[in-house]
């Protein structure tokens, strides 16, 4: 390793939470000038280094210097003024002002001790110039696209004078272009001298992007590497902590589903107006269907239509061959389909209540609130899931929102399987959560099946769809393109269907 | 074109100008610059607290104590002077324990996690008190300058007159503009309305701002109470009261989101003008009890509330129809 000088240091930083010890001595630099990518499992301590480096949380151990001189950020204003500025993984701007305030929150320019909008909004176009974004600043930043407001927070991040950027998964809500463009801007970044800490669970981002590679696991550091010596098996290897059974999907167990039968779950030319039209899919029991189609291509609708969010304009839908109307979620449960929605922490999870409450909720429904669960019973569910779904957490009585996002998706799965539905629609059950636990959920998804559950998953990650699907079914536009079956279905075969 | 955002407000003044054409058909003397204006004088005080209420709002908070601020504000004020005290001390002193009072209530929020609603309740109940241990009874003010300033003001034509009363609130609306859409506090009341969280990571100084907040709907309902003992030449523990539930109905007619990040303070204007209005008519026709304002004033706020309920699950869909 060459003696570069460390625009960033940590030493030694350690952080307690009541129960769990967070990070446990914990080095980690960034030079100048590097893109230093920060890769770990769920709850390895990512979000909590970023949170310790950015000033959300003191430190209860360690050293920390920026620019050779000693750090010990109170606030995130403290470590912004001395040049760390962090975008966030969830999009944390304010969807009430104009995109121009957002940019130049804190920073305003000013007139005789006024704010000068005219100079304000034209520097706010300067800035996003660079990221070739062409759009009205005047205009609330609630009006535009999350990929576009993502864009923004991470202008806003650069824009600060900042000597380190901190991108905490910057690209999940990013398409293929947008991703592009944002690699090229951090790029000049590098090359102007920034330290940029990024931290994602696309691999093939990484080794796109990044210089060098520290791998935490369980609140340790595992090691730093440069990425060019690093291969990628032994850095699955190094995040896992075990090596890599091979990943090749398992075709063959993609048994032939008898059929006649009546399928578990049918959906025959649905139309939801304003949202998806002439759906028409079929799961039988054991079958895993695949939704897959870009972003806004109206996978999630379909999911919320079989849930009975939305309800149908036309068509309809079959239980076991039989007609039923699913026009709330909870007539959706009566009849056996659960969902895991894709926004966890907004629709899925009950942030405050126990591991145990939140596995309990689905079941206590179903009985009525009339009947508690007995507490011995309810206790027993949830060491079973905990041990089960291998939930990373010290007991069952910790809040689910001190857990990570992976840790939380297992408790929405475990909730669900308590009831034991015989369909399961899954809404992008991988998104933000890491190699470990999404090998374990796609495992899950596999088992479920052969327990003769139907399944309908959604997800970006084609590599992962064409693992598990039984057929999969590409949309576009909110309509129904191709469905493809059996030993047809290959990444490339969904892919040419997608850009077709 | 006109911005979705303004639209509240437009309507708000779209309906105060319908009621004022209208009144001015039914009525004689209805639709004149004297009403018009009579209507800043009589609600100033109102007005004045409406608009540190809508700074509140903004933030996503509420403030349930400027009633009694102005009850204590006045009481004290009339008791001091009564006492002998000049007035170049007495209005500094009251207006200080005012904001004073409210960058209590503001650290307590903050500090402490507590709601707004049940510190500023605690506050309500505080004050309501301390102004009755002050004075039981009302106290009448006798000073030479309450008599020439109730008499100041600008005489235009048609008798039509601009007192001293609307003069404050004009200047204190022309402060309170500056403040929001033009200094960095008004942003940041505005970002802790949008998302609290996001606006703590974007760093806001959400300490600073949560107590400038209250300190200034404080401040402000002091003032208001000054404004009170002018107009009524007295102080009284037991005035004002549920005061602050019509500063809170003239912030929702004035098209601001209850939940906060959403809304302008010329809108509160509006508001207070709009509900001064809907009295004046109803005194005008006569035959009507004087109760039917608070009828009306209820279906407007219920009408309002359920307009923002309409915009804001459009907008919701808007960002999940992307996924």
């Amino acid at each position: 390793m060459t003696a570069a000088t460390s625009l960033l240091s940590l030493r030694g930083v350690r952080k307690e939470f009541p129960g769990v010890v967070a990070l446990d001595d914990v080095d980690f630099e960034v030079r100048p000038g590097e893109v230093h990518a920060l890769l770990g499992e769920n709850g390895a301590g990512k979000s909590t280094l970023i949170k310790v480096l950015t000033g959300v949380y003191p430190r209860d151990g360690g050293e920390m210097s920026l620019g050779g001189e000693t750090l010990s950020p109170q606030s995130v204003g403290e470590a912004q003024a001395a040049g760390i500025s962090t975008v966030y993984q969830e999009v944390n701007l304010l969807p009430n002002l104009s995109v121009a305030q957002n940019l130049l929150l804190g920073r305003e320019p000013r007139r005789f001790g006024l704010t000068d909008w005219k100079q304000m909004n034209a520097k706010a176009r300067e800035t996003l110039k660079r990221f070739r974004l062409d759009i009205d600043v005047t205009r609330p930043l609630g009006a535009f696209s999350v990929a576009i407001q993502q864009l923004v927070a991470i202008a806003r991040g650069v824009d600060q004078r900042a000597k380190i950027l901190v991108l905490d998964e910057p690209t999940a809500s990013l398409d293929a272009s947008e991703v592009e463009v944002l690699f090229d801007i951090l790029r000049d970044l590098r090359t102007a001298g920034l330290g940029v800490v990024f931290v994602t669970h696309f691999l093939d981002q990484v080794y796109a992007l990044s210089d060098r590679i520290t791998v935490l696991r369980n609140g340790r550091k595992i090691g730093t590497f440069e990425t060019a010596e690093l291969p990628r098996p032994k850095l699955v290897e190094h995040m896992l902590g075990y090596e890599l059974q091979g990943t090749a999907s398992s075709h063959a167990s993609r048994g032939t589903v008898t059929e006649g039968n009546d399928a578990a779950l049918e959906m025959d030319s649905a139309c939801v107006s304003g949202s998806v039209q002439e759906i028409s899919l079929a799961a039988q029991s054991g079958e895993a269907i695949g939704l897959a189609g870009l972003l806004g291509s109206g996978r999630t609708e379909v999911c919320r239509a079989l849930f009975g969010l939305d309800t149908l304009s036309s068509g309809r839908i079959r239980r076991n061959g039989r007609d039923v109307h699913i026009t709330s979620p909870r007539g959706a449960i009566a009849k056996g389909i659960a969902l895991c929605p894709e926004d966890r922490k907004a629709n899925g999870i009950v942030g405050e209540l126990s591991v145990r409450e939140n596995i309990a909720l689905a079941l206590q429904a179903r009985r009525g609130w009339w009947r508690p669960i007995p507490a011995r019973e309810k206790r027993a569910m949830a060491e079973k899931a905990i041990t089960d779904f291998k939930i990373a957490t010290p007991d069952a009585d910790k809040p689910v929102r001190l857990l990570s996002g992976g840790n939380q998706q297992k408790v929405i799965l475990a909730r669900w399987l308590a009831i034991a539905p015989d369909v399961l629609l899954l809404d992008e059950p991988t998104r933000g959560i890491d190699v470990g636990a999404h090998a374990e959920i796609l495992r899950l998804i596999h088992q479920l099946c052969e327990r003769g559950m139907a399944l309908i998953v959604t997800s970006s990650e084609l590599e992962e769809l064409v693992a598990f699907s039984h057929r999969v079914i590409v949309l576009r536009d909110f309509r129904q393109i191709a469905m493809i079956e059996g030993e047809d279905i290959t990444e490339d075969a969904v892919l040419q269907a997608i850009a077709s | 074109m006109i911005p979705a955002r303004h639209a509240p407000v437009l309507v708000t003044a779209g309906l105060f100008a319908a009621l004022f054409i209208l009144g001015a058909l039914q009525y004689d003397g209805f639709g004149t610059l004297r009403v018009f204006l009579n209507l800043f004088t009589d609600n100033a005080f109102l007005a004045v607290t409406a608009i540190g209420m809508t700074f509140v709002i903004l933030s996503g908070g509420i403030d349930l104590s400027v009633g009694a601020v102005i009850a204590f504000t006045g009481v004290l004020t009339a008791v001091l002077i009564q006492a002998g005290w000049p007035l170049w001390l007495v209005f500094p002193l009251v207006l200080v324990i005012g904001g004073t009072f409210g960058a209590g209530m503001g650290c307590l929020i903050h500090f402490y996690r507590l709601q707004p609603f049940i510190v500023t309740l605690a506050g309500m109940f505080l004050m309501r008190g301390l102004a009755v241990v002050v004075s039981e009874r009302s106290v009448p003010i006798e000073h030479s300058v309450y008599d020439a300033v109730n008499a100041a003001g600008v005489m235009l034509p048609g008798r039509a007159f601009i007192s001293a009363q609307a003069i404050m609130l004009v200047i204190v609306l022309a402060g309170a503009l500056i403040l929001a859409h033009y200094r960095r506090f008004g942003t940041y009341v505005y970002a802790m309305g949008g998302n609290a969280e996001s606006a703590r990571l974007m760093a806001v100084p959400v300490a600073r701002t949560t107590i400038g907040i209250y300190a200034l709907s404080s401040f402000l309902a002091a003032l208001a109470g000054i404004m009170f003992s002018f107009y009524t030449s007295s102080g009284y523990a037991l005035a004002a009261v549920g005061l602050e539930l019509d500063a809170i109905a003239a912030v929702v007619i004035g098209g601001t989101l209850l939940t906060g990040g959403y809304g302008y303070v010329i809108g509160t204007l509006v508001g207070v003008m709009l509900m001064g209005l809907v009295q004046t008519y109803i005194a005008f026709n006569g035959s009507l009890n004087s109760w039917w304002t608070k009828i009306v004033i209820g279906v407007l706020v219920l009408i309002f509330v359920c307009l923002q309920r309409i915009r804001i699950p459009t907008r919701a869909a808007t960002g999940s129809a992307r996924e």
